[in-house]
């Protein structure tokens, strides 16, 4: 078997596996928690018999191992459950969401990862000199502040003051794509200054150690231009660590939104999740966490097959 | 008479050193250095490293490596200074009228990308040639340079080469784009004995036919004798000596260029096997994961108190060897027998007396050391370990130790990288002494060393055996330096044992052809060795 299609199996088996033990956890942790549904639902009203009631009719006490199992099989069919809260198939709801939440984080990768490589390439250009101090500069205080800090002081700027941009990023399937993208502006500038400077540092450390190899120095004595020796020879042998920091950048667009997702009032799975969690809606907290959970090793997966197909060895064995 | 291609004068060149504990400052490296390259010609640049070749080499193409720079003087390129020149006509000249060849090839190619592209990049870049016309121009000189598939062999990566081949690349890379000038830097330093001499024969052949000017960096005599057509000695950053190959060869004026000439003047007496101390029988051996035997049914006997050589090229198993005699490796089958008992095949389960009497000796001496412990910490460690020794008494017996590897008083507070390379082996030597073993395996110690300054280590090594009565394995590529310390020699081709026997034995005909391809391949300092060792060859070297 070609070593790369064997490598790619590897990481696709090894991802399956986590995922179980990925889901296995995120029910563990949900089953130590104090409270439960039935708690939530009857709240004030919660007398021990109704307790006792409503957790017989959920299936509540039933052992959790068995519950697990259920829920694994549920999942594995395509079936999510309903919500506890308020009866409703979580799988239509989460599509809905979803399809949001990729809506947003896809433009905010758009525009961040070619950004974040073209100023790790200037930076490496202007290595010590004022352009690439400037460029860590701004990066690094912007990832130094908290994402909400970074929200609101947009808002104030662009919404309240200029009146460019709404505040909150409410869309509907009848905008337009160029309203909707109005609508996104301001939760995408946040997104993208927040996992700009990750991916630039990362960049421009992976590159600037390449520059150390002999090869970059043949690369000169043919007299080419130092941009030319960056992007032609420096960058495609630095790409392996950039996908990595980009995959892990671009997970964190999908499963870390939930503080923008809330400060925006933007209907993605991050608001879905802190109701879900709110009102102790296990099955839908389940879901999320499963889903997030998926994301997150796929992505990782990608970033390991790049970095496979990134190594001219494997591509091409003797 | 003709304009010279390259006219340097008064060449000073200088860098900025960070030594730690100190204030960076500025050292010279070069100390004005005068020179003449004339069109078509060759000049072989040789001394020790340190002596600034590399740095006089790049200058030319106005390149200085890591914070290097032309401080004073001219470099005249077809006439324009090189050194007041605009980056901008520095970058049209390098890859157009001046090209460079690296010692290493392997780490000169761009893993990620095919050796076509890298091969014409400078040539289609600098506008000298259409791509078409490049490529064409790449295929031909890949069939004079005696590559195999010149047609598709630009077509592979770096990796898919062998290491001979990949400087081939390299030469052809630097002639490409028709330059008037090439300047080789140690470039068949890093292979095989028998692959040097291919590549050495390919780059003089296309020297000749391209009418290109050379500069021939070198630190072997030998070598740069069959390419050259003037040599200029260099030492400590000035000129020693300047003249044509001829007279540096055969009347060298200065006391350094004779010393270069006349290196290996060791004697040693062969002495006769007696009862072995270490006993290698059938050993056979493979890396763990992989489906292919390295070493094959290998026997030899190391006697006490004499010098085993092992010889072969890269890939030969020598070094496999040592890893199995130190229990690194544990073998597949087969026994060693070391002082009378029978050692355990992995290392973990030796006893401390098996692992005191068993020492090692590396090729990097720099990174066989901590280089955060003194000297004395690093030859006080065995002492402790296996005698333990303390306080007066260890820093007696490291004095002693210093003063057997001739080092003096005040070495025992500095650290490693504060000595020389071959203060650095000397040092390894001594912790190796420090545990009074029966038997040292010495892998390629004098390897990465000056002619002149392994010449001192190999002197060391053979005094220290008549004192402690230690036996070697000697590990090498070198047979210069196998004749001048060998009691017996094995030479090892494809992980076999294709020779063995008293030194006298092994170096007397009838050879078998590897054994033959082998002794013949060690340049010789003779003007001409090169075309009546290639025309009267047996075999072709592995390499290719």
């Amino acid at each position: 078997m070609h070593p790369i299609l064997k490598l790619t199996l590897q990481r696709l088996g090894l991802g399956v596996l986590l995922l179980f033990a990925a889901s296995a956890l995120i029910f563990g942790l949900t089953e130590i928690l104090p409270g439960d549904a039935a708690q939530a639902i009857l709240g004030q009203a919660a007398t021990p018999e109704s307790l006792a009631n409503l957790r017989e009719e959920m299936g509540l006490n039933r052992p959790a191992l068995t519950r697990y199992v259920e829920w694994l099989g549920g999942i594995l069919t395509g079936d999510l459950g309903n919500a506890l809260t308020n009866k409703l198939p979580i799988a239509d709801q989460i599509a809905k969401r979803m399809s949001a939440t990729l809506f947003l984080a896809f433009w905010a990768a758009i525009i961040s990862v070619p950004l974040a490589i073209l100023l790790g390439l200037v930076a490496v250009r202007y290595q010590n000199r004022w352009p690439d101090k400037l460029i860590s500069g701004i990066t690094l205080a912007s990832i130094s502040l908290p994402e909400f800090m970074i929200a609101y002081i947009l808002v104030f700027f662009f919404a309240v003051q200029l009146f460019w941009a709404p505040s909150f990023a409410s869309i509907s399937p009848g905008m337009s794509l160029l309203e909707q993208l109005h609508a996104i502006s301001l939760p995408v500038a946040v997104l993208t200054l927040v996992v700009l400077a990750h991916m630039m540092r990362m960049t421009r450390a992976a590159i600037l150690n390449v520059m150390q190899s002999a090869y970059i120095e043949t690369a000169e004595l043919k007299g080419l231009t130092t941009f030319t020796v960056i992007y032609r020879h420096a960058f495609p042998n630095a790409i392996a660590p950039i996908v990595n920091v980009v995959m892990i950048n671009l997970a964190y667009l999908v499963v870390g939104v939930v503080v923008v997702e809330v400060v925006f009032a933007y209907p993605g799975m991050g608001q879905y999740l802190v109701d879900a969690v709110v009102k102790r809606d296990v099955p839908v907290v389940l879901a999320c966490g499963v889903i997030f959970a998926a994301v997150y090793i796929i992505l990782n997966i990608v970033a390991d097959v790049v970095s496979i197909l990134a190594n001219p060895r494997l591509r091409h064995p003797k | 008479m003709t304009e010279p291609l390259l006219k340097v004068r008064g060449l000073k060149i200088g860098a900025t050193v960070y030594p730690p504990g100190e204030k960076p400052h500025d050292i010279e490296i070069v100390h004005g250095v005068d020179f003449d390259v004339d069109p078509g010609k060759v000049l072989g640049l040789i001394g020790e490293s340190g002596a600034g070749k590399s740095t006089i080499g790049l200058a030319s193409m106005a390149y200085g490596r890591g914070g290097v720079t032309l401080t004073g003087g001219t470099v005249e390129v077809n006439g324009r200074d090189v050194r007041k020149a605009a980056l901008r006509d520095i970058r049209r000249l390098r890859g157009a009228e001046v090209t460079y060849v690296s010692q290493s090839a392997a780490a000169s190619f761009n893993p990620a990308k095919q050796i076509m592209e890298q091969v014409i990049e400078a040539a289609v870049g600098q506008g000298k040639f259409s791509k078409a016309d490049a490529q064409k121009r790449a295929v031909e000189l890949f069939k004079k340079l005696g590559l195999p598939d010149p047609e598709t062999i630009g077509n592979r990566y770096p990796h898919q080469v062998s290491g001979g081949q990949l400087q081939r690349c390299m030469t052809a890379l630097a002639l490409c784009p028709e330059p008037d000038l090439v300047v080789f830097d140690e470039p068949t330093t890093a292979l095989d004995v028998t692959t040097q001499i291919d590549v050495l024969k390919a780059i003089k052949d296309a020297i000749r036919d391209t009418g290109v000017a050379a500069l021939y960096i070198t630190h072997d005599l030998a070598v740069v004798a069959q390419v050259s057509d003037h040599i200029m000695v260099l030492r400590h950053g000035e000129m020693v000596e300047y003249g044509t190959t001829d007279q540096i060869i055969n009347a060298p004026l200065e006391e350094y260029t004779q010393a270069l000439v006349s290196v290996r003047s060791i004697r040693h007496e062969e002495k006769q096997p007696t009862e072995p101390v270490l006993r290698v029988e059938n050993i056979t051996a493979r890396y763990k994961g992989t489906h292919f035997d390295v070493l094959h049914n290998v026997s030899v006997d190391v006697s006490p108190g004499q010098t085993l050589a092992v010889v072969g090229e890269s890939g030969s198993g020598k070094s496999t060897l040592a890893r199995v005699i130190t229990g690194l490796l544990p073998p597949r089958d087969g026994t060693i027998t070391f002082a009378g008992r029978t050692l355990t095949p992995d290392q973990p389960a030796r006893s401390r007396e098996d692992l005191r009497e068993l020492q090692m000796i590396y090729q990097m001496a720099d990174t066989a050391m901590n280089p955060r412990q003194t000297v004395g910490t690093i030859i006080g460690r065995p002492l402790e370990f296996y005698f333990g020794l303390k306080g007066a008494e260890k820093q007696k017996r490291i004095q002693e130790l210093l003063d057997e590897i001739e080092l003096g008083t005040g070495f025992q507070d500095r650290y490693p990288a504060e000595l020389s390379g071959g203060q650095k082996q000397r040092v390894c030597i001594a912790r190796a002494l420090a545990a009074k073993p029966k038997l040292i395996i010495c892998d390629e110690v004098t390897s990465a060393l000056d002619p002149l300054v392994a010449d001192g280590i190999l002197k060391l090594l053979l005094e220290l055996q008549k004192v402690e009565d230690v036996a070697y394995l000697f590990i090498t590529h070198d047979l210069a330096t196998v004749k001048a310390i060998a009691d017996s020699i094995a030479v090892m081709y494809q992980g076999r044992v294709q020779r063995y026997g008293t030194k006298s034995e092994v170096l007397s005909p009838p050879f078998d052809d590897y054994t033959d391809l082998l002794l013949s391949s060690v340049p010789e300092m003779k003007l001409g060795w090169l075309e009546d060792v290639i025309a009267n060859r047996k075999m072709e070297s592995a390499g290719n």
